[in-house]
C-alpha cells in the first residue's frame, strides 16, 4: 500500500507487516500477508467472519506472535511490551469487567498503562464525554446495553491516548448517530496524528477509510485507497467491488 | 504499579459480589458447626510401648491383637513423642501407668477400652494410673478433625473461587484485553495472588476464629501460628487453582476437578488413620499439600507447638504455592508470548 498523495510517503510506514503466515497448530490461517499503514492513516480491513482479520491484528498489536514474518509497529519489531504501551486496542467481544462500574473499569485499565491520580480522572472525563456515557459512570458494567459496552470498550481504548489504535469491529451495536460521533472523532484523532486500524463489515464505513485491505481465507486478496480498489475492479461501489474479488478467488 | 491495579479490581469485584463473599465465610462455618455436631464417638489396633509389665499381661495384650513393642524409659518418651506409639505402659509397685499420646481420641479410647480388660483379667483390684502427653481424657473426635477441616475448607473454597475467577477472565475476553496492555504475565499472577490473599486472609481469621471460640476446637497453641498455617493454605489453594484453571474451559470443568484436585488431598491429609495402609500409599500424602496444612494445624492446635516444629509445614507450603504459582505464568505464555 502506498501513499501517493501525501508527504509521508518516503518516511517508514506507522505500521508495516511483511509475509505473515499464521499456523494455529497444523491448520493455516493466514498465508504471506503484507501490508503498511503510514502515520496518521486509517486502514479499513475488511472481509468476512473466519477470514483471519482479527488473528492479523492480534498479531500487529502484539498479543500473538505470527508463525513467520515480521511486523514492526512505530519502528519497533513486535511483539514488544514497550511498544503495546503505545497502542489502544478494543477487541471483537466487550472485554469489561461486569461487576465493576464503569469508572472502575475505566480506572484498572488506565492504571495498566501507569496512567494514575489527576491525569487519570481527567482522561476518564474525557473519553466518557466522548462516547456519550459521562452519566453512567458509577453505574455496573452488567447494567449496561449492548451499544453501550461497545462504546465504554472504545472510551478503554483511548484512556492512554495512544499513537496507534486497533479497534476490532467498532461500532457493532451503534446506533447511526453515535457511529458518526464516533467516525468524526476517529477523524479527529488522525488529524492530530493517530494512526488507526479497523475491522468492519460496513460497507459505508469502508469508504471512510483511507486505505483498504480485503482479507479472505486468511489471503489479503486486494488492497489500497477506496478509488483504487473501485478503479481496479470497474466497480460503483466497493460492496461490488468486494463481490468481485470474491468471486474471482473462488 | 499494576500489580497492585490488579489486586484492587480483584477486591472491588469481590465487594460488588456479595454472594461470593458469603459463600467463602459462611459456608465454611455452616459445615464445620454441622460436623462438630455429628462427630462426637472403629476397630483399631492400638500400638503399644512396654517399660516394665507382667508377661502374662503383655501376652494377654498380644492375644488382644495389639502390637506391642519393649522400650526403655527415654526411648519410650521419644517413641511416643513420634507418634510410633500410641500409649506407654509402666508397672510401678503393681500399678499400671498408661500414659497416651492423646491426639487422636478414637485411638486413646482403644487403648483404654484393652488395657482395662486385660487388667481386669489379670490384677482385678488396681486401677490404672492414666496420663496423656498431648489432648485431654474428654476429647472429642471433632477436636481431632478441626484442625484438619480448618484446613481444608479454606483449601476447598479459596480452590474454588479463584480458579473460576480466573477463568473468567479467560472466557469473557478480559484476558486477552488485558495481554494486550503492557502488564507482565507475572504482575497478573501476582496482583491475582494478592488481592484474593487480602481477602483470605480476612476469610481465614473469621473461619479459626468461629472454630475455636465459638465451636470451641481444642485449641492450646498460639492463634497466630494457627492463621499463619491456614493463610498460607490459602495462598496454595490460590496459586493451584488459578494454575488449574488454565485446563477448564468453563466454569463445570473447574468444579470437575474437585474429586481430582481436592478429595484425595483430603484423604491423605490425617483425616483418616493411614499407618495401617503400605508405606507407599502413605507416602503419597507427602505430596499432598493439605499434608503439611493438616499436620501444622494439629500440632498447634491439639499439641500446643511453636514455630520451631511447625516451620517445615509453612516452608513447604510457601514452597508449594511458588511453584504453583512460577507454573501459571509460563501456563499464561499460552495467550501471550512475551
Amino acid at each position: 500500500m502506498q501513499d501517493v498523495n501525501s508527504k509521508t510517503i518516503t518516511s517508514p510506514p506507522c505500521i508495516s507487516a511483511r509475509s505473515i503466515d499464521k499456523f494455529f497448530g497444523k491448520k493455516q490461517v493466514l498465508f504471506d500477508i503484507s501490508l503498511e499503514v503510514p502515520y496518521s492513516q486509517i486502514l479499513g480491513l475488511l472481509g468476512p467472519s473466519g477470514s483471519g482479520k482479527t488473528t492479523l491484528i492480534k498479531i500487529i498489536s502484539g498479543i500473538d506472535a505470527a508463525s513467520s514474518g515480521e511486523v514492526n509497529v512505530l519502528n519497533e519489531k513486535m511483539p514488544k511490551l514497550s511498544v503495546m504501551s503505545k497502542i489502544g486496542y478494543m477487541a471483537q467481544s466487550d472485554a469489561l469487567y461486569g461487576d465493576l462500574t464503569a469508572e472502575e473499569n475505566l480506572k484498572f485499565f488506565a492504571s495498566m498503562y501507569n496512567l494514575n491520580g489527576t491525569k487519570q480522572k481527567q482522561r476518564i472525563a474525557e473519553v466518557m464525554q466522548l462516547v456519550d456515557l459521562s452519566d453512567h459512570l458509577k453505574k455496573q458494567v452488567k447494567q449496561y446495553s449492548g451499544g453501550m459496552k461497545r462504546r465504554l470498550s472504545l472510551a478503554i481504548a483511548l484512556i492512554h491516548k495512544p499513537p496507534v489504535l486497533i479497534l476490532d469491529e467498532p461500532t457493532v451495536g451503534i446506533d447511526p448517530v453515535l457511529r458518526k460521533s464516533i467516525w468524526n472523532e476517529l477523524y479527529k484523532l488522525k488529524d492530530e496524528g493517530t494512526t488507526i486500524i479497523i475491522t468492519t463489515h460496513v460497507m459505508d464505513e469502508v469508504e471512510k477509510c483511507d486505505y483498504l485491505g480485503m482479507i479472505r481465507d486468511g489471503k489479503l486478496i486486494a488492497s489500497g485507497t477506496p478509488n483504487e480498489i473501485k478503479n481496479a475492479t470497474a466497480s460503483n461501489t466497493i460492496e461490488e467491488a468486494f463481490l468481485y474479488y470474491g468471486g474471482a478467488s473462488k | 504499579m499494576r500489580v497492585i491495579a490488579v489486586m484492587i479490581r480483584i477486591l472491588l469485584g469481590l465487594k460488588h459480589d456479595k454472594r461470593t463473599i458469603a459463600l467463602m465465610i459462611i459456608a465454611p462455618i455452616i459445615v464445620l458447626s454441622l460436623m462438630s455436631v455429628i462427630f462426637n464417638g472403629s476397630d483399631y489396633n492400638p500400638k503399644i510401648g512396654i517399660i516394665n509389665a507382667p508377661i502374662n499381661f503383655v501376652n494377654k495384650l498380644e492375644d488382644n491383637d495389639a502390637k506391642v513393642s519393649r522400650y526403655d524409659e527415654s526411648a519410650a518418651e521419644l517413641a511416643l513423642n513420634q507418634e510410633q506409639i500410641d500409649a506407654i505402659i509402666n508397672f510401678k509397685s503393681g500399678v499400671p501407668h498408661i500414659k497416651l499420646e492423646g491426639s487422636d481420641p478414637s485411638k486413646n479410647s482403644a487403648v483404654i477400652k484393652l488395657t482395662q480388660t486385660v487388667i481386669q483379667q489379670i490384677v482385678p483390684t488396681t486401677k490404672p494410673d492414666i496420663t496423656y502427653l498431648y489432648g485431654y481424657e474428654n476429647m472429642s473426635s471433632f477436636d481431632n478433625f478441626g484442625p484438619i477441616l480448618i484446613g481444608f475448607f479454606v483449601f476447598f473454597f479459596v480452590f474454588l473461587i479463584a480458579g473460576v475467577s480466573f477463568l473468567g477472565e479467560r472466557t469473557s475476553g478480559t484476558l486477552e484485553r488485558l495481554l494486550a496492555t503492557p502488564l507482565r504475565r507475572w504482575e497478573l499472577v501476582l496482583g491475582y495472588i494478592l488481592g484474593f490473599g487480602v481477602f483470605t486472609i480476612i476469610q481465614a481469621t473469621l473461619i479459626a476464629w468461629f472454630a475455636i471460640n465459638v465451636l470451641n476446637i481444642m485449641m492450646i497453641g498460639s492463634f497466630a501460628l494457627v492463621l499463619l498455617i491456614t493463610i498460607l493454605t490459602a495462598m496454595v489453594a490460590l496459586s493451584i487453582g488459578t494454575f488449574i484453571s488454565a485446563y477448564a474451559n468453563n466454569e463445570l470443568q473447574m468444579v470437575q476437578f474437585i474429586p481430582l484436585i481436592v478429595v484425595p488431598q483430603f484423604f491423605f491429609s490425617g483425616l483418616f488413620d493411614l499407618s495401617t495402609m503400605p508405606t507407599w500409599l502413605q507416602a503419597i500424602g507427602r505430596f499432598m499439600p493439605l499434608w503439611y496444612s493438616a499436620d501444622g494445624l494439629r500440632n498447634v492446635m491439639i499439641r500446643g507447638k511453636g514455630w520451631n516444629e511447625i516451620q517445615m509445614d509453612a516452608y513447604v507450603l510457601i514452597a508449594i504455592c511458588l511453584v504453583f504459582m512460577m507454573a501459571n505464568v509460563l501456563a499464561l505464555k499460552k495467550h501471550r508470548k512475551i
